[in-house]
């Protein structure tokens, strides 16, 4: 742990008007990045990772409404700062990745014209300062020919290349804070790795939060200082990646932990994990443990009131109505939990 | 290709494939439409630029000795009126350049005017969306129930037929196609990641739109502008023939069928002339916009 957060977040929740009622996206969500500490926030699609980054980017689209009780980033308030203010930190002191780096760069301009921008709309100067800075990251960021490639169209670079520039397109301010979308999801596997240990290379050298999105639990052990499980709009288990991975507690976790296919596993040994049923609907209020029917654990006790988190250890909480021990008692599926 | 050896950094493939550019002017030059189109457009506004110098006469000089007189492939056709002379004898030919002058620049501006208006109403509705957008369809849906020519003959009858007032009439009678497709394009545009990468840059909404959206929109808005010019020009000599646009004596082609109306039986070239030059500019451009759209964007072709 370094230093003071450079964002921490409270009590933050989205919720969506949707013609049956409100649809809650995020409810009561809390952590902290710290400078040079990568926080993961992990589950499956529709739990809210997605729609919690752009609540912190404030990009959250017009049916969607952010409430928090603390969004404090770098001493300011996200949730109060006019929208004029907001438009200054991002892309200066908060940079946000995208999954598809086919689609995030507008066709019609040069790769440099792109990266200029960002550098000449928050600093200002001469375009030749903000072209050598450009050439300077790409260079940075593993890009050959630098010089070149800022004279190219987004069409003619393949797609590790454009999600290398759009790193380094990010980092043409040094933000703070990167938020992570998924960056590797629409890459294949060889340049997945390549931009993971880019982004943490990078990550120590300007000493950045990052908080990367991801479905990946292996992306997850690889790069997570800190975790988060988020399911159906609520973090049900957080803790230093260590904690988590040596000792999953909520049955949540340990089920996405099950459905990762281990080398030498045949069906002969036993099927791989699967959880059974569908998150629920996040429409209207909901009572008790949102898992609970998906949940071999079940019992009466879910049904009823709120569940609070509770700690597991030093680092680590969980969002169940067992004790630790019972939680992780009596594995799903697949023997063994942990990876 | 020397700079792929000579820098063994450069991605060899990347280089070798033929540039965009280069593509798009192979497309071009085998695009017999548009080769045909461009050319007769261009030859048509260089005869209208060069109007005063070009003009083998005075387009308003009437000599009544030489009233009608044939066209060149007439029994009695002289070199002096190569396609004749009106019924007050002026140069038939002179007028059609200085007519074709009127009909491009009519065209031109109420064509521009119109995009403005139409694209500014096409763009904001399709990307702030809610009422603004409310509002876009509600004005596009009352301009769609407007009868052009009905409209168009009303205010040219009681606004009269200066040349402005018929650029500005025009221009707001045409914009809708713009807004409709500039619209629907626009809400495609907005969904794309790009514009929310240039969002988390930091980027105003402002400034989204005119350097994230409208430069994706520029080929269309060229395409619908070029359509859009060719109906203005009909619609102009429309007014024009039945005595409610350009005013006797200016030259305009409407006129000079209408002009030559009374005589049609006897001296037919005086309505066939300009007729054709009307028919023969529309088209022009009809295939021109074609072109255009088919050599930039090749997937789209209808």
């Amino acid at each position: 742990m370094s230093g003071a957060p450079v964002l921490e977040v409270e009590g933050l929740s989205v919720d969506i008007d949707v013609p049956a009622g409100k649809l809650h996206a995020v409810s009561d969500v809390s952590f902290c990045v710290r400078p040079g500490e990568t926080l993961c926030l992990v589950g499956e699609s529709g739990c809210g990772k997605t729609m919690t980054s752009l609540a912190l980017m404030r990009l959250l689209p017009p049916r969607a409404t952010l409430t928090a009780r603390r969004m404090s980033f770098e001493g300011r308030d996200l949730a109060r700062l006019s929208e004029r203010d907001m438009a200054r930190l991002r892309g200066d002191r908060l940079g946000m990745i995208f999954q598809d780096p086919m689609t995030s760069l507008n066709p019609v301009y040069r790769i440099g014209d792109q990266m200029e921008e960002v550098w000449l709309r928050h600093r200002g100067g001469a375009r030749a300062a903000a072209r050598k800075r450009a050439e300077f990251l790409l260079e940075r960021v593993g890009i050959i020919n630098p010089r070149q490639r800022l004279d190219q169209y987004p069409h003619q670079l393949s797609g590790g290349l454009r999600q290398r520039m759009m790193i380094a397109m990010m980092l043409m301010c040094e933000p703070a804070l990167l938020i992570a979308d998924e960056p590797t999801t629409a890459l294949d596997v060889t340049v997945q790795v390549q931009i993971l240990s880019l982004l943490r290379d990078l990550q120590q050298e300007f000493r950045m939060g990052l908080i990367l999105i991801t479905h990946n639990l292996g992306v997850v052990a690889r790069m997570a200082d800190e975790v988060a499980v988020m399911y159906a709009g609520r973090i049900v288990e957080q803790g230093t990646g260590r904690e988590v991975f040596a000792a999953p507690t909520h049955p949540y976790t340990r089920g996405l932990l099950d459905c990762i296919p281990k080398h030498g596993q045949s069906a002969a040994r036993g099927p791989l994990g699967s959880i059974p049923g569908i998150v629920p609907s996040l429409v209207g209020e909901m009572s008790g443990c949102s898992f609970r029917n998906r949940c071999a654990l079940a019992h009466e006790a879910c049904r009823r009131g709120e569940v609070a988190l509770a700690q597991a250890g030093a680092d680590h909480a969980y969002r169940c109505v067992l004790p630790p021990g019972q939680a992780r008692g009596q594995a799903p599926a697949f023997a063994g939990g942990a990876a | 290709m020397s700079l792929t050896i000579a820098d063994p950094g450069a991605d060899a493939f990347e280089t070798l494939a033929p540039s965009p550019r280069a593509l798009m002017r192979r497309r071009a030059l085998s695009h017999p439409g548009l080769l045909i189109g461009t050319g007769f457009l261009a030859l048509v506004t260089l005869a209208a630029i060069l109007a005063p110098w070009i003009s083998p006469h005075d387009p308003y000089a009437q000599d009544l000795s030489r009233r009608m007189a044939d066209p060149i492939w007439g029994p009695k056709g002289e070199w002096d009126h190569v396609l004749g002379t009106d019924a007050l004898g002026r140069d038939v030919l002179s007028r059609l350049i200085w007519g074709a002058r009127l009909s491009l620049w009519i065209g031109f501006t109420a064509a521009v005017i119109a995009g403005l208006i139409g694209s500014t109403l096409g763009v904001l509705g399709g990307y702030f969306g809610g009422r603004v957008d409310s509002a876009v369809v509600y004005l596009i849906n009352v301009k769609l129930a407007l009868p052009v020519i009905l409209v168009a003959l009303s205010v040219a009858a009681i606004a009269g037929g200066s040349i402005t007032a018929i650029i500005l009439l025009l221009g707001f009678l045409t914009w809708d196609r713009y807004a409709v497709v500039t619209r629907s394009l626009t809400q495609q545009l907005r969904e794309r990641d790009f514009i929310m990468s240039s969002l988390a840059c930091g980027a105003s909404h402002a400034r989204i739109i005119l350097r994230d959206i409208l430069p994706n929109l520029l080929n269309q808005i060229i395409v619908i502008a070029s359509l859009d010019m060719a109906l203005i020009i009909l619609i102009e000599a429309a007014l024009s023939f039945l005595g409610l646009g350009v005013r006797s004596p200016t030259p305009s082609w409407g006129l000079m069928v209408s002009e030559g109306r009374s005589v049609m039986f006897f001296k037919p070239f005086l309505i066939m002339v300009p007729g054709a030059a009307i028919f023969l500019l529309v088209i022009a451009i009809n295939m021109a916009g074609d072109g255009v759209r088919d050599v930039t964007s090749p997937e789209g072709r209808a």
